[in-house]
């Protein structure tokens, strides 16, 4: 009865086997590289450059440990965290802005073991070191944003068809507009909703006015939102690239937030101004016509001429600028710090996508003569940066950006304008740092605990239960072998609280052998043989443990449901350990038991220990 | 080896009337300082600042409190922990500083005051996220009770799920009572704890009920009172409760003392979770089930289900 087939066993073996491959990435440790990657993400790497990589490294003396070429990413491991330094700087130095040159922890272990999957746990932001951040993006902004691009428009529309209407206002997502007829009104219904056919329309008649609401449907808010969310990632992908961190995540989470962890980040007030920057460029003419000293004196006073604005420029200058946006920031490709030629001034130098040459190139032929401003919008102030007289036409899309009053606000502008603009305003309202020392710290004492945990229960156990008890101890080695190679993996992330779950689950998983040791015992206290209270001390077991074993699942998945970042990470390792802890416990130890006991057919004694009996019972 | 040498079954239930008045009494303890000092809520649920920051030398105290006041930040808490170059400062949310300008601030002027400091740690919340984590953590408490009273009452019957239920509720209200008296932190690693200890804490019932209804069923006990089972069924998982939690409580002192400072309220909470799962398990869970009159009957309609666990091993 106490015997397994023979494919249990190899099931067994096969399960340890197959565990002890994906533990061992863990063993191999971590070698310092340099991680180059494209600044735009999802451009492809050149294989040239990989040659010009190494060749600038051995010219410098820096001996790699290897070359990794990925299409998205070329990958240098070095000897020490002092090469990695030099190494930084001199890549970044000989490949120029286009490349992301970031510091990164690459496994050592085999590349064999990293084709079929085994790879190392993936350490959380408290193990490893760096930044958290959950961002709250204001979709009331966007909103507002685009309820008034949609009363320019209409505006527009309105005029061009030469539509009667006065006193066009907005509110947050309600645009009305007084038309001075009926008729007037109609036409008007039928062009506006040719900018969006799903705007709901109400037409009302107050005070002998015609008016209308346009209402913005609950769809087109929808798809506002969507929009807006979608663009503050891809504008934070390209600023945290600007951040040289090696592994970021920047994920949506909910309806309205944005999380960003950037392991080793270490200047965190660099990565909080850089990603909170709201920074936007827009392209507007000069009204030159309209500018004369009594027009500014009146737009000083809050009057501006009819479809102009007033800024200032950095010389505290006042300039009327156009309503009319040519440009914005989104036409940009790529800006970076320049020096002119001629006069020896900082300038960013900018390039444009195709369709924002078209429309400059257009703009500067019709405008030769004319000024053209570029408008610098941060945190709701706006400023003129500069406002150059258009020369000739200037196709090729290339701009040059003058008036900059130093070199590093030249690289600080062209980072800006690089890294996008933000389509709705974000707030971090959640921050979790750890530094790379407590990180070190953080996975020692996860390990301690779990080693000396680990310890004090084996000799407990074996001097309890004596073979079974050291029986029960291979149990909860397996256990724990299972464990670490099913998070190696699954590539959940381990954080500490993880790390405790994974000497908690240790602790309690054991109450699984000592469920089976005793009932063993209490049978052979009962005068059952030996084999016989094997098999039923198992089987009685059973039931208890599995009901112990779902109650406390139950709390775990109540975890996970409900916990984020590190309780998850305690979560995770729970749940998991409990699914482990069932299968060695119950299996992987009767294994051992039956191949220990089970082929004796003479067995008197089991070695469980000293069981005590009371006589005449 | 054997811990219990008992020759005859210790007769616990004897004392379920003493056992009654202590164990209502240290609930309605608990109860009185979770009123009264309420629980000290960690950053995580109300929201706030914690820096960890390590120094190269032994620091003063009011001397980082002085360099706060400085830069307008008033009168903060700082405190020493571990060793005497570790420092803990906390910082409530602020209405003209936004979270991520205040870590910064506070970072750059200890930073400037003494430049081998070095910022281990940084914790900070929204107001808004902590209430959203506060209700969560509610929400996962009551999750865990119904989920787990529900399997109980599928698995045994709704007597054993309200006493084990009870025992379970009793056990977090004193842990929650212990870190309302000392005014432990609360944060959410100490929340992971003691949503452990629910699914833990409740093992104990579930052995304890699990020999109970089998010694229902066995022809042996046919003529024994219920509180004979019940003190039978204890008895006899004696061993097993002693060992299971002493392995479970020495990995526990394990984290207490390699698992620093996140590690260690986890720890005490669970310590005191398990400390006192075993007393309630025995001593609360089992005489609330006679109270709600458990018996033979109950038990009798389940005897189908018995075949069921005798899974192939």
């Amino acid at each position: 009865m106490n015997q397994y087939s023979r494919w249990k066993y190899f099931l067994i073996l096969l399960t340890i086997g197959l565990s002890l491959i994906y533990v061992t990435p863990n063993f191999y440790g971590e070698s310092y590289a340099i991680q180059i990657m494209p600044l735009k993400s999802g451009d492809k790497m050149e294989a040239s450059t990989l040659k010009i990589v190494e060749s600038k490294l051995n010219l410098e003396n820096l001996n790699n440990k290897g070359l990794i070429y990925e299409s998205s990413s070329i990958k240098v491991k070095l000897e020490s965290a002092e090469d990695q330094l030099k190494a930084k700087k001199v890549i970044e130095d000989s490949l120029g802005n286009r490349y992301v040159v970031a510091l990164n922890l690459i496994s050592n272990s085999p590349n064999w073991l990293t084709k079929i999957g085994a790879l190392p746990m993936y350490l959380g932001l408290d193990l490893r070191g760096g930044v958290h951040f959950l961002m709250q993006v204001d979709l009331t902004t966007a909103l507002e944003k685009t309820t008034g691009g949609y009363l320019r428009s209409i505006r527009t529309a309105l005029r061009k068809d030469r539509v009667a209407y006065y006193d066009a206002k907005k509110t947050n997502d309600v645009i009305q507009i007084k038309f001075k007829t009926k008729q007037s009104l109609k036409e008007g219904i039928n062009i506006i909703r040719n900018i969006n056919p799903d705007f709901d329309f109400k037409e009302m008649k107050v005070n002998n006015e015609e008016l209308l609401k346009i209402i913005i449907s609950e769809k087109t808010k929808k798809s506002i939102t969507k929009f807006a969310i979608k663009q503050n990632l891809e504008t934070l992908n390209n600023r945290v690239n600007e951040l040289g961190v090696a592994e970021p995540i920047i994920q949506q989470q909910g309806l309205d937030r944005i999380v960003l962890q950037l392991p080793g980040l270490q200047d965190t007030a660099k990565a909080k101004e850089i990603l909170g920057r709201t920074a936007l460029l827009e392209m507007r003419m000069v009204d030159d016509e309209k500018s004369n000293p009594q027009t500014i004196e009146e737009a000083i006073n809050g009057k501006p001429p009819p479809g102009t604005e007033l800024f200032y420029d950095r010389f505290e200058n006042p300039i009327l600028v156009k309503k009319e946006v040519i440009l914005t920031g989104e036409r940009i490709i790529n800006a970076g710090p320049s020096v002119d030629s001629q006069t020896g001034q900082s300038t960013v130098s900018v390039t444009l996508d195709g369709e924002g040459s078209n429309i400059f190139k257009e703009v500067t032929r019709e405008n030769v003569g004319k000024k053209i401003a570029l408008l610098l919008i941060e945190k709701n102030l706006t400023e003129v940066i500069t406002a150059p007289v258009i020369k000739s036409e200037i196709g090729g899309g290339r701009v040059q950006i003058t008036g900059m009053r130093n070199t590093q606000e030249a690289t600080d502008i062209a980072l800006l304008l690089r890294a996008g603009s933000l389509a709705a305003p974000m707030e971090i309202v959640e921050e979790r740092t750890v530094g790379p020392s407590m990180g070190k710290e953080n996975i020692a004492r996860g390990i301690n605990s779990t080693i000396w945990g680990f310890f004090a229960i084996a000799i407990m156990m074996g001097l309890y239960y004596s073979l079974f008890g050291v029986i029960s101890v291979i149990g909860l080695s397996v256990n724990l072998l299972f464990l670490v190679a099913l998070l190696s993996i699954i590539g959940a992330t381990i954080t500490l609280p993880g790390l405790a779950a994974v000497a908690l689950t240790l602790g309690m998983a054991i109450d699984a052998n000592v469920l089976i040791n005793e009932r063993i015992r209490d049978e052979l206290r009962n005068g059952n043989t030996p084999q016989a209270s094997i098999n039923a001390g198992y089987e009685k077991a059973w039931g208890t443990i599995l009901d112990s074993n779902i109650t406390t699942m139950i709390a775990g998945l109540a975890l996970l449901v409900f916990g984020t970042g590190p309780v998850k990470g305690f979560a995770v390792v729970h749940v998991l350990g409990i699914l482990t802890s069932m299968y060695s416990a119950i299996w992987v130890t009767r294994s051992v038991v039956n191949l220990i006991y089970g082929s004796r057919r003479k067995l008197d004694k089991l070695l469980i220990g000293e069981i005590f009996k009371v006589e005449n019972n | 080896m054997e811990i219990f040498r008992v020759k005859k079954d210790i007769p616990f239930m004897r004392y379920r009337g003493i056992s009654a008045i202590i164990s209502t009494s240290i609930f309605l303890i608990a109860i009185l300082f979770l009123g009264i000092k309420g629980l000290n809520l960690g950053v995580d649920f109300t929201g706030g600042t914690i820096l960890e920051v390590s120094y190269p030398e032994a620091t003063n105290v009011e001397g980082i409190r002085e360099t706060l006041r400085s830069i307008d930040l008033g009168e903060t808490q700082v405190q020493n922990f571990g060793t005497a170059q570790d420092i803990l400062i906390r910082l409530p949310i602020r209405d003209d500083l936004s979270i991520a300008d205040l870590s910064e601030k506070v970072a750059s002027a200890l930073k400037a005051k003494n430049s081998g400091v070095e910022i281990m740690r940084v914790e900070s919340v929204g107001a808004q996220v902590g209430d959203e984590l506060y209700e969560k953590g509610a929400l996962a408490i009551l999750f865990v009770i119904i989920g787990i009273m529900l399997y109980l009452w599928v698995r045994f019957e709704w007597r054993f799920a309200v006493a084990a239920i009870v025992a379970n509720m009793h056990d977090v209200i004193i842990i929650l009572g212990f870190f309302a008296f000392f005014q432990w932190d609360f944060n959410l690693t100490v929340l992971a704890a003691v949503l452990a200890v629910l699914g833990y804490s409740v093992n104990e019932s579930v052995v304890v009920f699990d020999r109970v209804r089998e010694n229902f069923r066995s022809p042996k006990m046919r003529k024994a009172k219920v509180t004979e089972v019940i003190d039978n069924a204890i008895t006899r998982t004696m061993s097993r409760t002693i060992m299971t939690h002493l392995s479970t409580q020495t990995v526990v002192i394990a984290m207490l003392v390699f698992g620093g400072e996140i590690l260690h309220n986890f720890a005490l909470a669970l310590t005191i979770g398990i400390l006192f799962g075993i007393y309630s398990s025995i001593m609360v869970g089992c005489p609330m089930a006679i109270w709600l009159g458990t018996n033979q009957n109950n038990l009798a309609v389940a005897q189908t289900n018995q075949n069921k666990d005798n899974i192939d091993l």
